[in-house]
Formats: C-alpha cells, sequence, structure tokens
C-alpha cells in the first residue's frame, strides 16, 4: 500500500472478481403451485415474484388491452376485502405491490421486510386469484386508461411506441401496446376481465419466485401455507398461457411521420423484428449492440451525442421475447438534426456488418464491460429474483447466468460481424419519426425509404 | 443503522467508508456541496452544464471518462440539483483504484482539459437534455413556472438546475473554468466508499489519490435576498396559467415550507402521504376514486436546504374543471386543519416510512445507494450517521403535529396556483389566474 501514485498512467485493475449465480430451490407445492427460492443475506427484505405466462400478446384480436385492464383490476378488491380495506392491509406492513403486463407475461411483484413475508405474499395470493371485478370498479378503472391513452396522444415517447410497434408487427399479437386501443376498451365488458381472469391467471401454471433473507426451508414453508387453498383446482387452463405468436408479416411500412406542429426535437424509433430470446446468437448479439448502441461509448452515442451534440444520448437494444422481438434505435434529436440522424443510424447498422467491423478494442470494451459488471445486476433480492424469472420466462438451463461470461468472452470479431451482417436489417427497417413533419418529411422521403406514411397518433 | 468510518483530510476533503461484504463490489461516491442555488443570475444552468464536463477528461486521462472505467466494468452517473452535484461508480473491488484515481484527477487537474470544443459540444447536449426533459415533454414547464412564482428573482432557488436557455448560450468556457476553482476542490466535498473493502486500507487508499490536491478558498456563502437569513414567503394567492401541448388541465397548488431536516419537515412528508400517497389516501379517494372528477393527485414534500416547498398535483378528468378539483382540494385540506388526522393514517404512514428505510439500504452505490446517503447526511447534516435521528424525526410526528402543520402551511393566503390547460383553452385555468412566466 505504500507505493506511490503515478498520476500519468491509469491503474490497471486486476482480474476481476467471479462470483456465481445463487443456488436456485425449486419445488412444487402440496397445491401445486411451482416455487423457486434464493436465500439472499442482506437487509432484511423478501421480494416475492409471481410470474404468469400470459401478456398483452394473449389479447384477443379484438380486444388489445384486455390483459391490462384485468391486472390494473385486482387490486381494487377481493372477494373478502374492498379496495380500501385492502390496501390498507398492504399500507400496514408497508409493503410494495406491482403488477407488470408485458408482450409474453404478467408479473405481480411484492416486496415486504421479512416479519411481514407471511402476510404480504397472502396478500398477494389474494390479491392474484380472488379479485372482486365489481362492475363499477371495471367502469372506473376503464375510464382512467381510457383518459390515460387519451394523455399519451400527446406524449412524443408514447406516440413514437405506438406508430412503431403497429408498424413493425402487423396484425400481430405483439402489434399493439399492452394498453389496447380506445375502441377496444369502450367494447369490453365486466365479462370480458372475469373471463379472461379465469383462464389465465391460475397459480398452478405460473411460478412463484423468492428471494430475499431467509432460507429455502423458511420460504417454502412461508409459501405453502399462504398460498395453499389459493390454487382453486377445479376448472382447467384454457390454453392461453405459453402460446408463442407466430411470425409476423412484413412492416405495414417503412417510414412512418407523426406530426408533431413546431417540436423543437423528433422521436426517432428505427428497428425491425429481430430475435427470440433463445436464439443460438444471443451472446454475441449483446456484444454486437454494444458496439453499436448499446452503451455510453457505443458508436452511435459517440457520433451523435459526443461529437454532433443533436441529443441527450441515443440507444439500440435487442427486446429479447418469447417470439422474435425487436431491435430498435430510441432516443430524440434536435428537429433540424432529424435527417441527418436517422441516415447515420441506418448507415451504422450497415457499416458493422461489413464496411467498417468491430475493432479489437472496440470488441474488448464491449465484452468487458458486459462481463466485468455482470455480478453488480444481482445485488437485491429484486435483481436476483427477476434473473431467475428470466430462466423460468425462457426454459433456460439453471446455469445459464454463471455461462454469460465465458460465453460472452468467447464471442470473437467474426461473430460481431456475422451478428450484425445476418440480424441488423437496415434496408428493411422501419423509421418512425415524431416531430415536425412540414420541416423534416422532404428530407427523410429522400432517403428512399418509400413515401411517409402520416400517421395522427 | 449504517456502520462507517469518517476521516477528513488535511486539505478539508472528508472521507467515508462503509465495509460490507456479501458481495465482491464497491462503490465510489462523492458530493460536491454546489448546485443550481450556487449559480447567479445570467448563468443559471451552470452547475448542471459543469457537470457534464466532468465527464470529458482531465489533465492526465484526457479523453472520455467512461471507456476505462466500463472497460472496469464499472457502473457510473453523476446528477445536479438545487443543492448539490453528485458522481458515483459502482466498482468491481480489483477497479477501486482505478475509480479513486479517475476521480481524483478530475478534482485535481480538470482544468488544462477543458477546453472550448468540449464545452461547446456540451453545452448543445444540455440543450437537447432541455429539450427532452422539459420543452418536448407535456406540462414540462410546470418546474420552471412553480419556482420562479414560489421564489422571488434575486433567490437562489427562483430558478430551475436545467437553467434558461439564454443563460447557457450565454456562459462562457471562463464562467466554466471560474465555478471550478470556486466550488470543485477538497474542502467542498465528501468521497464515500462502500462495500467489500477493509476501512484501514480503504482510508489510507483515499488519502494517496487525494491528499495532495491543494485545499482551495472558501465558497462564497449562498444569500437569500442578499442577506443570509431574511426569507420572504408569497404573501398572496398567487395564480398562473401556462398553455401546453395536453389533452387535460392539470392544477399544482405549492407552498413553501421547511428546509430538510428542519422541524416540520418530517410531518410535511407523512402530510403528503396520507394526502396523496396511494389508494387509502385522502386526495385520491375523494378526486379519483369516488368524485372520480381527476384522473391522477399526488403530493410531495420536496426537502431542499434552504427551504422546502410543497405540491399537490391534480389532472381533471374529461368534462371535469380545475376549479372543481381545487374546491375539493380545500376541503380536504380544510377537514385535516380542523379535525387533522386518524392515529392509523399517522400509524399507517410511518409503517411506510420505516420500511422505505430498510429498502433503501438494499443497495450500496448508484442514486440513493447506502454510499449516496452517507454522503447526503454527511453533507446535510453533517453527520454520516444521522440516519438514526432521521428515522425518529417521523416516529415523533403525531397527528396533532400533522394537523398544525396542515393548518399553518398548507393555507391558500400564501400559495403558487398554477393551472396548465390545453393550449386555446386559457379560460380553463382557476379563476383571475395570469400568465406565468417562463424562459
Amino acid at each position: 500500500m505504500s507505493e506511490p501514485v503515478d498520476p500519468t498512467r491509469l491503474p490497471r485493475p486486476g482480474a476481476a472478481p467471479s462470483v456465481r449465480f445463487p443456488s436456485i430451490g425449486a419445488v412444487r407445492l402440496s397445491s401445486g403451485v411451482e416455487l423457486r427460492t434464493v436465500e439472499h443475506p442482506g437487509p432484511p427484505v423478501i421480494q416475492w415474484l409471481l410470474l404468469l405466462c400470459h401478456g398483452s400478446a394473449a389479447d384477443p384480436a379484438t380486444q388489445p388491452g384486455l390483459a391490462a385492464l384485468t391486472a390494473d383490476l385486482l387490486d381494487e378488491g377481493s372477494e373478502r376485502r374492498s379496495a380500501l380495506e385492502l390496501h390498507r392491509a398492504l399500507d400496514g406492513i408497508g409493503a410494495r405491490l406491482g403488477v407488470h403486463v408485458g408482450p409474453d407475461t404478467t408479473t405481480l411483484s411484492l416486496m415486504t421486510l421479512t416479519q411481514h413475508a407471511a402476510d404480504g405474499l397472502a396478500l398477494l395470493g389474494e390479491i392474484a386469484t380472488q379479485p372482486r371485478f365489481e362492475p363499477t370498479d371495471f367502469d372506473r378503472v376503464r375510464t382512467l386508461r381510457r383518459n390515460r391513452l387519451r394523455q399519451m396522444r400527446t406524449v412524443p415517447s408514447a406516440v413514437a411506441d405506438r406508430a412503431y410497434i403497429e408498424a413493425l408487427y402487423p396484425g400481430h399479437p405483439y402489434g399493439h401496446l399492452g394498453i389496447g386501443t380506445d375502441t377496444a376498451l369502450a367494447g369490453l365488458t365486466i365479462d370480458d376481465v372475469r373471463q379472461f381472469h379465469a383462464g389465465t391467471y391460475r397459480l398452478e401454471t405460473g411460478t412463484l419466485i423468492a428471494a430475499g433473507a431467509f432460507t429455502h426451508e423458511r420460504l417454502i414453508q412461508i409459501a405453502d401455507a399462504a398460498l395453499g387453498d389459493l390454487t382453486g383446482g377445479t376448472g382447467r387452463a384454457d390454453g392461453r398461457e405459453r402460446v408463442t405468436p407466430g411470425a409476423p408479416a412484413e412492416p405495414s411500412a417503412r417510414l412512418v411521420v407523426v406530426d408533431r406542429p413546431g417540436a423543437v426535437q423528433s422521436e426517432i424509433r428505427i428497428g425491425h423484428v429481430a430475435v427470440s430470446r433463445r436464439t443460438p446468437h444471443y451472446h454475441a448479439l449483446h456484444v454486437m449492440n454494444m458496439v453499436l448502441g448499446g452503451q455510453f461509448v457505443s458508436r452511435l452515442n459517440r457520433s451523435l451525442r459526443e461529437e454532433k451534440g443533436y441529443t441527450y444520448g441515443v440507444r439500440t437494444g435487442f427486446d429479447f421475447r418469447s417470439a422474435p422481438g425487436p431491435f430498435t434505435m430510441h432516443g430524440c434529436v434536435q428537429a433540424d438534426a432529424t435527417v441527418e440522424s436517422v441516415r447515420e443510424v441506418l448507415d451504422e447498422m450497415t457499416a458493422l456488418g461489413g464496411a467498417r467491423p468491430v475493432t479489437s478494442s472496440e470488441l474488448d470494451l464491449a465484452r468487458a464491460s458486459l462481463t466485468k459488471g455482470y455480478t453488480r445486476g444481482f445485488e437485491t433480492s429484486g435483481q436476483v429474483a427477476r434473473g431467475v424469472m428470466q430462466l423460468v420466462q425462457h426454459d433456460l438451463p439453471a446455469d445459464e447466468h454463471d455461462q454469460f461470461v465465458p460465453r460472452v468472452n468467447a464471442v470473437e470479431a467474426a461473430d460481431v460481424t456475422m451478428a450484425a451482417a445476418t440480424y441488423l436489417r437496415p434496408n428493411q427497417a422501419v423509421v418512425v419519426v415524431v416531430g415536425p413533419a412540414r420541416e423534416i418529411e422532404n428530407g427523410l422521403e429522400a432517403l428512399n425509404l418509400g413515401p411517409a406514411v402520416r400517421s395522427d397518433g | 443503522m449504517l456502520d462507517y468510518t469518517r476521516r477528513t483530510l488535511e486539505n478539508g476533503l472528508d472521507v467515508i467508508v462503509h465495509e460490507d461484504h456479501r458481495s465482491p463490489i464497491a462503490a465510489v461516491n462523492l458530493w460536491y456541496h454546489v448546485g443550481s442555488k450556487n449559480e447567479q443570475p445570467g448563468r443559471t444552468g451552470l452547475a448542471h452544464l459543469f457537470e457534464h464536463l466532468m465527464f470529458e477528461g482531465s489533465a492526465h486521462h484526457d479523453s472520455g471518462y467512461f471507456t476505462p472505467l466500463q472497460e472496469a466494468g464499472a457502473a457510473l452517473n453523476g446528477s445536479t440539483n438545487c443543492d448539490r452535484t453528485n458522481y458515483w461508480e459502482v466498482v468491481p473491488t480489483n477497479a477501486l483504484e482505478l475509480a479513486l484515481w479517475l476521480e481524483s484527477d478530475r478534482m485535481g487537474y480538470l482544468l488544462p482539459a477543458l477546453t472550448e470544443e468540449k464545452f461547446e459540444n456540451q453545452r448543445e447536449v444540455v440543450l437537447n437534455e432541455r429539450r427532452q426533459q422539459y420543452e418536448n415533454r407535456p406540462y414540462g414547464l410546470a418546474l420552471m413556472a412553480l419556482m420562479a412564482a414560489l421564489y422571488p428573482s434575486d433567490h437562489p432557488y427562483h430558478w430551475t438546475t436545467i437553467g434558461h436557455t439564454a443563460d447557457l448560450r450565454a456562459a462562457t468556457l471562463d464562467d466554466a473554468h471560474a465555478f471550478f476553482r470556486t466550488h470543485y476542490h477538497p474542502g467542498n466535498a465528501s468521497v464515500t466508499v462502500a462495500g467489500d473493502v477493509d476501512t484501514t486500507q480503504t482510508l489510507e487508499l483515499v488519502a494517496r489519490y487525494f491528499e495532495d490536491i491543494p485545499p482551495g478558498g472558501s465558497t462564497p456563502p449562498v444569500l437569500i435576498h442578499g442577506s443570509e437569513t431574511t426569507d420572504v414567503k408569497p404573501n398572496r394567492d398567487t395564480r398562473l396559467v401556462l398553455e401546453d401541448r395536453v389533452e387535460l388541465p392539470r392544477l399544482y397548488l405549492a407552498w413553501r415550507t421547511p428546509a430538510l431536516f428542519a422541524k416540520g419537515d418530517a410531518a410535511m412528508d407523512m402530510l403528503a402521504d396520507l394526502l396523496a400517497g396511494g389508494k387509502t389516501s385522502r386526495l385520491y379517494r375523494a378526486l379519483v376514486h369516488d368524485g372520480r372528477i381527476a384522473t391522477d393527485v399526488s403530493a410531495a414534500q420536496s426537502s431542499r436546504e434552504l427551504t422546502g416547498w410543497f405540491c399537490i398535483t391534480a389532472t381533471a378528468a374529461p368534462g371535469h374543471e380545475l376549479a372543481e378539483l381545487e374546491q375539493v382540494i380545500n376541503g380536504e385540506l380544510g377537514a385535516l386543519s380542523e379535525q387533522g388526522p386518524e392515529t392509523q393514517e399517522v400509524e399507517r404512514s410511518l409503517v411506510q416510512v420505516e420500511a422505505q428505510f430498510v429498502y433503501r439500504l438494499q443497495t450500496l452505490g448508484g442514486f440513493n445507494g447506502r454510499s449516496d446517503q452517507l454522503n447526503a447526511y454527511n453533507i446535510f447534516a453533517g453527520d454520516p450517521g444521522f440516519i438514526d435521528q432521521d428515522r425518529a424525526r417521523y416516529r415523533e410526528t403525531t397527528t396533532d403535529s400533522v394537523q398544525r402543520l396542515a393548518a399553518r402551511q398548507l393555507s391558500s393566503g400564501d400559495r403558487v396556483a398554477l393551472s396548465i390547460v390545453p393550449q386555446g383553452e386559457g379560460q380553463r385555468a382557476l379563476p383571475g389566474s395570469e400568465l406565468a412566466r417562463v424562459s
């Protein structure tokens, strides 16, 4: 410790410590519920996650928004308790409830102090399986969601997300936002919600994940006691769970412009349907994405932010879903740099698989930033529980997280070039711009993406 | 709740170490006690713009700050608010020295590397941050209008941290250099290292990297209206309107309230919770659940160093007007002032607060992690271990104190009411509203 500091050169870190993902206990409770447990010592906190294998892609084609509306109604009272009583019970133990509907899954999460772990889980089970579904609550919550849809019309990022996903997946289960459409919400009934719930919220088809400062045995014991009599068990699931959507059709347009007159920035989405989570090239795609736009020092952020100053930041990413999800560049740029920025994104997507392949320093940086910091991602019970959730959702092997570092380190330059050349398709990419159409439309049309389709968002 | 060791180096730098060996990571967290309150009118936004410049390289590493750290597996970021600027890295323990090297180089030797080119680039980035977060976002100008109305023009909270566009454009490289010399030195900073480290070794290591940096002068005091003591509240019901690209009108009711850790600050937090925290809260039930005249409502006490402010925000449901919302809110505030809350309401709030103190302990680094909390307590309370007293403040809150505060702090006589309404629908603001000034 006594050698002097050399102010002229950066210290070179030695070997990074390696950490294994904690072992995961797997049992099926007597009630039929699959339980995964992780011991995570630390502050006295337990994270419960209930993973159900239906998301917004399970919305019937004419009823986009049904899964999310159903989920939103879960905490509006149970068979035993009014909404107020239910929330008083949650607040009374300081529990944090979260309900999230993704494209493929619905997740109910509850964080509690260890001392309230059993009460918290009992409430979570009650919320998931015994919702009250009163017509007045249905009407009120549906109205709130329709109002939110209305407000989203003035939020550039929400407008862009909607236009993008609709263009990418026309007529496909992934082709709508979870919140759905106003027309669909207006047509839904309380019976639609009840029926959807009966067919999908079945604990015996989901997985409960528990992580926190208890032993496996203790977590199992609590789960058994709390969920023992909640599985219903009479009817059968209607088979909607675990349905993987099929291949999407061609995009409905290559260039979509949503006018926001006078806007000082353009909100941009560029991308296409890419791969599912189970792609054999998962790790190469991660590395490739880091080089292109997946981190601060990526090609696109360096250029558009750190050299040109056009943006507060841009990012690219693969949305790894059960079926092929989108690859997307997203960000906003000052309005007068819209066309140049779009062109540059498309050019960089092309160059990485061809004219300007990954350099060795880019490759080293991308691999190192993915691998050396990997363990940072499993610090809290919540992060660990979500790590388990990924494995369950995609049927991945138990050692998947431990394999991440060696597999990323095995990615070579040729793999990155292959990943870019094969899985980035700039010539088929959809470009969505929410911005001042009059100022940018001519320039965008000159990019030869085809005629701009105007959308009113 | 949080064990630590603190040493102060001869140059004035506070060094705090917190051990936790569950994971082989180290969190480095560095606070400078400077924020937008230390800016001068005409140069607003400089503190935050300066934070950006801290990532662009320093004398002995004159290239991006991100590359070597990301290559070592670090996460890193920084942020600026009205009272402080913080920087943090979370690294695998083998890279702790790298993070300290970089932090010490930019604390001691930033200016030789701070060029006109970097300054111009980050000015453009910040202007785009302003467009993204404020100008092109529905209701995005609310904070600027509220601050400008709550605090007179010579008050350091009159402007927001992002600053005025004209000031950002007028700022010069010389301003940035002067700002650094005034505020970025060891005596105005506090560094915390938390994680899988040894306290003695880490104190020594930090000393090696930082003890040679010259102490710097004293920082100028922050003056309110040219003096350190007078702080005048708006003494009338100020009503303002802004037209914006929004679908539904939104009402903001804002008051000046006790400062961070001052008497009444914790009770204001609990008051916010029982007014609008979750579905059991009074305003949620009255406006959204039962009344159905609003789509959402929130309330928050913003605890700041010089003075706090409290805000209730509610959005009108279609077919309803802000005046209806205001009437219901006034009614609920009146009821709280006259009858006080129920014992169970205060108890529920306390349970939430207590749980939140534990939940916050889960992360070592990053914003609001343990290292950030230790620095916050050190800078704002002069005691890294203040977390226990912080918690005690909430336990001491009673139904009576909440009632008294509701009556004293949230009267309509000295509040700012801002209506943000759809373009061309200025008449939907509260009656008597004047056009808000926002730049």
